[in-house]
């Protein structure tokens, strides 16, 4: 009900403090922009549920796939809305957490579970790099919130650090939008089902990455790198995509690698800042949006009913389908820019756009033409080969689909008719105040179906004149490019080559560090915290005034001379018994401490747990077998191990008389003296400190004590393996 | 541990540290003592009397299984902390209740934290008997 509000270039906006020290707020703003994608995420979304209400009907996990849906929907909507830069990465990834779980929605299928795993870590891996890149981003501009950082009046294209934050942040954005060479995992993805591609993979999450572009381009855009990396990388997409989707005999596969073409032609155009290019983009993203949501619910349904995708085994539908078939024709009329159908202006503004940026070369406008022939002659092939020539190859008997299968895209192809016809439908409301944004600038959009007879027309006849042809010799076309094909090396093999690279190291790591020797962690613990801390000592220097420090009391000496000489027993002794005995002296010893120094609860409580140690450890190591004869470090690991022991005892100490001698802050010592008995009604600080002032300590550290003993009785309760097959 | 010896002292010494660890937890908030240190005497005590009769014979003193008695803890501390929020305070504020209150004297000042500490004393002796018994038990 808001839309005119938004359109007319005010934003509405939404705040509330999450993490405010760390400058996380959860602020939504609703801008043009973000009013045009969450529309198309809301609208699409519900025909998709709908239709997919229907597609799944039998299905025993129906409700858990439409669930996943409308958290999908609500990630997404928080991904466009999101004003602050983590909260946007927060959305990021529950996009991806959501669209691994829709496309392992089939988790019985091997290979489903793979493309969800591949997507999950490919999309994931790029949204690392995007936090990093977005932190920087936040740190240079010197704000979180992206309304802020877009309208920023630092320079941000000139900072030093400006190259290494737009790589990783586009490492984000093309990762997400299947840009070259990340791209393989979008046609991989298609493992999905039908309703799921449609929503995630034509309409909405592959366009988180060219949100992301169009939203940061007034912050980032503009300069040289930006420009080239993107129309390159634009380009390089387009031109690969194309040239692959044909190759397809999948219809959902070609339908999948016409919308990385997509995304490329997206990328392509928003590496420029010129209005036109913009506008061209926005303008092809509703167009994409709509016809390549209602051609992937067509394909579902065509799959539906005839148990096929293949489009050899395909034709003749046309008689059994026909509503199917007709909504397949609108929406694939739009894909080919046949008017006078949105399609149409969409490819205009593109030649348009690409004239733009092109003055000098000409690669951009050749690669846009021979990507849309490429799309012309893919929309005939859907259309012709599927509904109306040919005869179908399926044991299936093919009839129509219900209401709620057609309605989604037939009201998606009707979208893509009615605006082309009346563009001004969209043009006022959605497309300018979306453009507006990306430009930064306000900007007057009018659309029109007829632009006279001009350059951009005249490609349009070549492009349709070249489509044909394509479309006539499909098949030489994917000879020769199987043949091609075949010696180039895929992005799957990179994946799987890093992925297996990846499980290797792992299991390296894995394999020194655990090695399930407890002496052999010990060491390592050990020895970090010995280079660490006493690095830093040492780096540092340590400077201790000793003039504070109280002559040694009489007692206390005489047990620390005891405690030392114990420790020495521990470690030379043979025998366990003595080693634990040792052990207690060393405890006891501390209680003692506590007591000639007033700390008598303290005191208490340490002779208690000192006791039951002894008792426990002793109940158990004395039923261990002897030690094995590997336990042993030999010679040189007594050494070493000496060395770090005693390294980490002077460390410790060090560190402990540092602390010691710093003037501790009273103020809340006095606290409790003062208020423990008029306020607690204890004459004890200790207790009163353990069970009033600081309950809630005690609380977490008696829920640890249950905790622990509930793990010692389970892991005793289990028996070895071994002894099971014994018996 | 077949000793005549210790297991008739164990006798009467596990009755006298009980004893004495209820003292040391009731006495806890004005003098040394509390839930902590009780439980701790508590446990000791069983575990002298296990040592003497075994694990068996230690259930049985127990009479409920040290892992109920665990939970009964956490759950009487917690019940302590949302108590007050009853009447509106923050968690674990203390709420207490003073029998035979004069205008000189307090009289007997009962509390939640007196039922916090009684929590924390249950916690500590079942964690520690119930590690103990299967420790006896199962190696």
């Amino acid at each position: 009900m808001q839309i005119p509000v938004v359109s007319s270039g005010t934003a509405l906006q939404f705040v509330t403090e999450w993490v405010p020290r760390l400058g996380v707020t959860l602020s939504f703003r609703l801008d043009g922009l973000a009013l045009m994608y969450s529309l198309l995420i809301s609208v699409i979304g519900l025909l998709v549920v709908v239709y997919s209400a229907s597609y799944f009907s039998s299905h025993p996990d129906s409700g858990r796939l439409q669930c996943l849906l409308m958290l999908f929907m609500l990630s997404m909507l928080g991904l466009v809305s999101a004003d602050n830069v983590i909260v946007l990465f927060v959305f990021w990834e529950l996009t991806t957490v959501t669209s691994f779980l829709l496309v392992g929605f089939d988790h019985k299928n091997e290979n489903a579970r793979k493309s969800a795993l591949q997507a999950l870590l490919v999309t994931g891996g790029g949204g690392l790099a995007l936090l990093l890149g977005l932190i920087l981003l936040a740190q240079m501009a010197g704000t979180y919130q992206l309304s802020e950082i877009v309208q920023s009046e630092v320079a941000l294209t000139e900072q030093p650090m400006y190259p290494v934050v737009l790589l990783l942040i586009l490492l984000g954005a093309f990762t997400k939008s299947a840009q070259f060479p990340f791209h393989f995992w979008l046609p991989n993805a298609m493992a999905a089902p039908s309703p799921v591609s449609a929503y995630l993979h034509s309409a909405t999450m592959v366009k988180a990455g060219i949100y992301l572009l169009m939203r940061l381009q007034p912050a980032l855009g503009g300069s040289d790198l930006w420009f080239y990396v993107l129309t390159s990388v634009g380009a390089i997409t387009l031109v690969w995509a194309s040239l692959v989707a044909l190759r397809q005999t999948d219809v959902k596969l070609m339908l999948a690698w016409t919308t990385v073409m997509a995304l490329g032609t997206l990328t392509m155009f928003l590496g420029s800042d010129l209005r036109i290019a913009a506008l061209a983009a926005v303008t092809f993203l509703l167009v994409h949006a709509f016809y390549k949501c209602a051609l992937f619910l067509v394909i579902g349904n065509v799959d539906k009913r005839t148990g096929t995708r293949e489009l050899p085994r395909l034709g003749g539908l046309f008689r059994t389908m026909p509503v199917t078939g007709v909504v397949a024709a609108a929406a694939a009329f739009s894909m080919a820019g046949f008017p006078p159908f949105l399609g149409f202006i969409g490819k205009e503004l593109k030649y348009e756009g690409a004239l733009a940026i092109a003055e000098e070369p000409w690669i951009i406008v050749i690669a846009a033409v021979a990507a849309n022939a490429m799309m012309v002659g893919i929309a005939l092939t859907i259309v012709i080969k599927i509904f109306f020539s040919g005869r179908l190859n399926s044991e299936k008997k093919p009839f129509e689909v219900p209401v709620a299968m057609w309605i989604g895209p037939l009201l998606l192809a009707v979208a893509g008719l009615t605006t082309g016809i009346f563009p001004e439908l969209i043009a006022r409301h959605i497309i300018e105040p979306a453009t507006s944004n990306v430009l930064a600038t306000p900007t007057d959009v009018k659309l029109s179906l007829w632009h006279g007879v001009n350059v951009p027309l005249m490609l349009s006849v070549l492009t349709v004149a070249i489509g044909v042809v394509v479309f006539l010799r499909l098949d030489q076309c994917r000879t020769r490019l199987n043949a091609i094909a075949e010696k180039l090396p895929t992005g799957d093999q990179y994946y799987q080559t890093t992925l297996n690279a990846l499980y290797r190291a792992a299991a390296f790591f894995t394999q020194k560090m655990q090695t399930g020797s407890l002496s052999h962690y010990l060491t390592i613990v050990m020895t970090v915290f010995l280079l660490t801390v006493g690095g830093t000592l040492l780096v540092q220097g340590v400077s201790l005034d000793m003039s504070a420090v109280s002559p040694v009391h009489p007692l206390a000496g005489t047990v620390i001379v005891l405690m030392v000489l114990a420790s020495l027993v521990v470690a030379i002794s043979k025998s366990r018994l003595l080693s634990i005995c040792a052990l207690g002296v060393i405890g006891s010893g501390i209680a003692l401490l506590f007591l000639i120094f007033g700390a008598i609860d303290v005191a208490i409580t340490q002779l208690m747990v000192e006791t039951l140690f002894v008792v426990l450890i002793a109940v158990v190591l004395l039923r261990l077998p002897r030690f094995p004869g590997n336990a042993h470090p030999g010679k040189g690991g007594d050494i070493r191990d000496a060395v770090i022991s005693v390294g980490v005892g002077v460390v410790v100490g060090l560190v402990t008389l540092g602390v010691a001698l710093t003037q501790p802050d009273l103020s809340i010592t006095e606290y409790f003296a003062q208020n423990s008995l008029t306020k607690a009604y204890g004459a004890n600080i200790v207790n009163v400190i353990l069970v009033d002032f600081r309950a809630l300590d005690t609380l977490g550290e008696v829920a640890v004590v249950a905790t622990a003993a509930m793990a010692v009785v389970a892991l005793l309760k289990v028996k070895p393996r071994s002894e099971d097959n014994a018996s | 541990m077949n000793s005549v010896i210790f297991s008739t002292v164990s006798r009467f010494l596990v009755g006298l540290m009980l004893l004495f660890s209820l003292f040391l937890l009731w006495r806890g908030h004005n003098e040394p003592g509390g839930g902590f240190i009780g439980g701790l005497v508590a446990a000791a005590a069983l575990i002298v009397h296990g040592l003497a009769e075994g694990p068996q014979v230690m259930r049985r003193l127990l009479r409920i299984d040290p892992r109920t008695l665990v939970l009964i803890g956490l759950l009487m501390a917690v019940v302590a902390g949302i108590l007050p929020m009853l009447t509106g305070q923050a968690f674990l504020t203390g709420l207490w209740m003073f029998i035979g209150a004069t205008a000189t004297d307090q009289g007997l000042a009962l509390g939640t934290p007196l039922i916090f500490d009684i929590g924390v004393y249950l916690v500590v002796v079942g964690g520690v008997a119930g590690m103990f018994i299967t420790m006896e038990e199962e190696l």
